[in-house]
């Protein structure tokens, strides 16, 4: 053994983190968790983007798998995504959307035209509930189990893969799940 | 124009920088003076060269030069005239173009304050400083050109981030990178010797003050990034453990490492092999701190445009400059001459103990903020590593080090009978003890970790005392400091004095702060008072108020104490008329021993307002206890010492026939 060997431990340990790292630039950090995740929803009440005498709030997604999609008529990838959340309605998901930092006639006036998703819209006009959320931008779906607990974050539109792969199974998994 | 001259300027740097990343060191090599010389003027023209540069970038911003890309999506005309300044290293390119341009600072610097080292030496720092400057620019040219044009302009910018325009943050990167980048002197003097194979006292002497000064401005930078998210962010907190503060917080853990090794280095020639591995080190984190926080793996609240592009390019540069040097480490570390021994109990040791516990706390950081990577890269699944994992690691190790380095200024190099030492830290441990358990008792705080704060702290603070007692003891008197200041290793000493009380008041300040203060989200009718913590706030609503490039909502709150009044604040809710993004401007009342915070929520409806109000004691110390410290590095690197020797050197003319082999230099 030659006489360096014993000093090339600290090569050796940064080789591995690099390798660590190489590995971090092809996993798409846009599945990074959120601090959210396995934590209960935090609690908002907010008026209903139809209604502003109803309201929307945590209690809504008791006892059941919901989906809650952030949104905005200003974001492009939103527009994108959207035929996709209605395929997902049509299977039988239960959707709520958040309309962020929105205008409601804008907003109403989407969902006539693109069709709408939603069983109800929480209607965030200055982004409060979004910072409770950790929201970064739109669009995201929180995946929220029957306790109301936060099972999953997705960062940017919603892909066929990703409801494929990931939403869907996840959906199943949680309404068997007790 | 301009902005064609700047990006010319640019690739001139990189020329400049490629010659100078060879031909001085293959010079000191083979023994060709005049390659060895062309070192200086090849620092002294990079600088020019990316001087050029940096102005043109701020000239485009003053003069709202919305057809270059970097300058519209960054810069606004409503931009008050620092902030424009300022948004120059507001977004990725420019803060990378402000590195690349701070290096090239630091490298006259070392051409300038060198003239009594060796100059193969010099030559040899100079060109691997030439090196770290080739991967940076080509880095800035390929992947990042901030001087890059957009057709048609558009008419007005896209305004810097509303977050960012703020003095704090003005001054916060330029500090930052100081420190970062200046880490790359001891790196350089680091490799050049190893070069050479001579790893003596000299190097140790020489890499000392530029060490403490990158250090300094690291602390002073980290110090701001704090204080900025305490005032800005409008929640209060001083530290988040965020990714991005973590990558500042590594390398200032290594390199306060360093500084403790080079000095037994210096001192006593021993450690060697270990404080050439943490100059590496210091530097290696700095550099691994700029791939996280522009490649995007991992997700943090300082949103730089990340692209793999970009972390592809960085990580190869990781490869060459971390692994080169590690590899270049394996193979001269054998050769490096073993230093003075010393005994089990000896300041060496204890100086070892601390080093061994800031390298632990540097790789749990550094767990902790990969781990959500590592998690993903093996598909265990999902964490985030947060706060409490943190804190507790933190506050598992911080009494040891505090232990040690209470007792560490009062123990002998080399060997220390224990009894002796002993006998002078009874005292201090008495009063230590004392202050502690009296704290901790159920009238004054009442809590045992508070207890255990102040305890070492005043254990900090008196065997500081005794030591300083002890030197000044023959002395006697003001003059006597005086004196000592101007000797040779007086203000190292001073430097260390400061420097551990600055920890002294940081650990304090930290303790008051998470364990007593008081917050409370209220909702509030104008003339409304609520009370807390003895004070009584008094709102007395919002009004709107015209800022330069922003509307704000203003509330005022009248903060009384005993019938007297104590401060009026007006916290603001922003809003920025480009990014019309919202912003909370907390009202702030200062002072050394608490802080009276108050931050706008939502309106209401009938008037009121939701209101965050906070008590927060002594959250100032965190603040002063890393001022303390930075003011220790800075008295430090001031030694008399280190200029003694160059003057010596200059007035002495004793100028040696072959300058290749001044100083000994094999």
């Amino acid at each position: 053994m030659p006489a360096f060997a014993r000093y090339l431990a600290p090569l050796l340990a940064f080789l591995a983190l690099a390798a660590l790292l190489y590995k971090g630039l092809s996993i798409d950090p846009r599945t990074i968790p959120s601090p959210l995740i396995d934590k209960p929803a935090p609690a908002f009440r907010l008026p209903a983007l139809k209604d502003p005498e109803q309201f929307i709030s945590n209690t809504d997604f008791k006892g059941k798998v919901t989906l809650l999609n952030v949104w905005a008529t200003w974001c492009v990838a939103c527009r994108q995504e959207h035929p996709l959340l209605v395929k997902l309605r049509q299977q039988g998901v239960e959707i709520y959307g958040l309309n962020y930092k929105d205008k409601r006639p804008a907003a109403e006036q989407w969902l006539q035209r693109f069709g709408n998703p939603y069983i109800a819209n929480a209607f965030d006009a200055d982004g409060r509930m979004g910072i409770d959320w950790g929201v970064y931008g739109t669009p995201e779906t929180f995946v929220i189990d029957k306790h109301g607990i936060i099972r999953h974050k997705h960062i940017g539109p919603i892909t066929f893969n990703a409801i494929e792969h990931e939403i869907l199974p996840l959906v199943k998994k949680l309404r068997e799940a007790n | 124009m301009i902005p064609e001259l700047g990006h010319f300027a640019l690739i001139l740097a990189l020329c400049l920088a490629i010659v100078q990343s060879v031909f001085p060191l293959v010079g000191s090599l083979n023994r060709t003076p005049s390659w060895v010389a062309m070192a200086r003027p090849l620092a002294y023209g990079q600088f020019v060269f990316l001087a050029i540069a940096f102005a043109a970038l701020v000239y485009a911003f003053l003069s709202d030069d919305f057809s270059v890309l970097y300058v519209a999506q960054n810069g606004n005309t409503e931009l008050p005239t620092i902030y424009k300044v300022s948004a120059v290293w507001g977004a990725h390119e420019g803060s990378l173009l402000l590195w690349v341009f701070i290096l090239s600072a630091w490298m006259i610097a070392v051409a300038a304050f060198t003239r009594s080292l060796p100059e193969v030496m010099v030559a040899r720092v100079l060109s691997v400083m030439g090196m770290i400057s080739i991967g940076f620019l080509s880095f800035l040219l390929f992947t990042s050109n901030p001087f890059a044009r957009i057709f048609p302009a558009p008419l007005q910018g896209g305004e810097l981030n509303p977050l960012l325009q703020d003095f704090g943050l003005a001054v916060h990167p330029p500090m930052l990178y100081m420190g970062y980048v200046g880490m790359s002197v001891a790196f350089s003097f680091a490799i050049a010797a190893l070069i050479g194979g001579k790893l003596d006292t000299a190097w140790a002497r020489w890499s000392r003050p530029w060490t403490l000064v990158a250090w300094m401005f690291l602390s002073i930078g980290i110090v701001l990034g704090s204080w900025w998210a305490y005032y800005e962010l409008g929640w209060g907190g001083w530290w988040f453990w965020d990714p991005v503060e973590n990558a500042s917080f590594m390398p200032w853990l290594a390199g306060t490492a360093l500084v403790h090794s080079l000095a037994v280095t210096e001192k006593r020639g021993a450690f060697k092999r270990w404080t050439v591995l943490l100059a590496l080190l210091a530097f290696s984190l700095s550099l691994m701190g700029t791939f996280l926080v522009r490649s995007g793996v991992l997700t943090s609240v300082h949103a730089f445009a990340s692209d793999p592009a970009r972390g592809m390019f960085i990580l190869a540069f990781l490869m060459i400059v971390i692994g080169g040097s590690l590899f270049l480490y394996a193979l001269r570390a054998p050769g490096i001459s073993r230093g003075g021994g010393f005994g089990i109990l000896s300041r060496e040791t204890l100086l070892l103990g601390n080093n061994l516990l800031l390298i632990v706390i540097t790789s749990l950081v550094l767990l902790g903020t990969l781990a959500p990577l590592l998690y993903d890269a093996f598909d265990w699944g999902k964490i985030s590593v947060g706060f409490p994992w943190f804190n507790s690691m933190f506050v598992t190790f911080t009494p040891l080090m505090i232990l040690l380095m209470g007792a560490a200024p009062l123990t002998r190099w080399k060997h220390q009978d224990g009894g002796e030492l002993l006998r002078q830290l009874r005292l201090a441990l008495l009063i230590s003890v004392v202050a502690g358990v009296i704290v901790a008792l159920p009238f004054a705080a009442g809590t045992w970790s508070a207890g255990l704060a102040v305890g070492l702290s005043m254990w900090l603070l008196t065997t500081l005392l005794t030591s300083a007692w002890r030197r000044l003891r023959h002395r006697g008197g003001i003059r006597a400091i005086i004196a000592d200041f101007a000797s040779r290793g007086g203000r190292s000493y001073y430097g260390m004095w400061f420097a551990h009380l600055g920890v002294a008041v940081f650990v304090i300040g930290v303790t008051f702060v998470t364990q007593f203060d008081v917050e409370k989200d209220v909702r509030m009718s104008p003339a409304q008072e609520i009370v807390v913590n003895g004070y009584r706030f008094r709102f007395d609503g919002v009004s709107p108020h015209e800022g330069p490039n922003y509307l704000a909502q203003r509330g005022t709150v009248h903060v009384s104490r005993n019938g007297r009044e104590v401060a009026v604040l007006h916290p603001e809710k922003r809003t920025y008329k480009v990014q019309t993004r919202p912003m909370t401007e907390a009202g702030i009342d200062a002072s050394l021993f608490r802080d009276i915070y108050v931050s706008l929520g939502e309106p209401l409806d009938g008037g009121d307002w939701a209101l965050r109000l906070y008590y927060k004691p002594m959250v100032r110390w965190i603040w002063l206890g890393g001022l303390l410290m930075a003011f220790g590095g800075l008295l430090a690197a001031s030694d008399p010492r280190y200029r003694l020797r160059m003057l010596a050197k200059l007035s002495g003319k004793a100028a040696p026939a072959d300058p290749l082999t001044a100083g000994g230099q094999a």
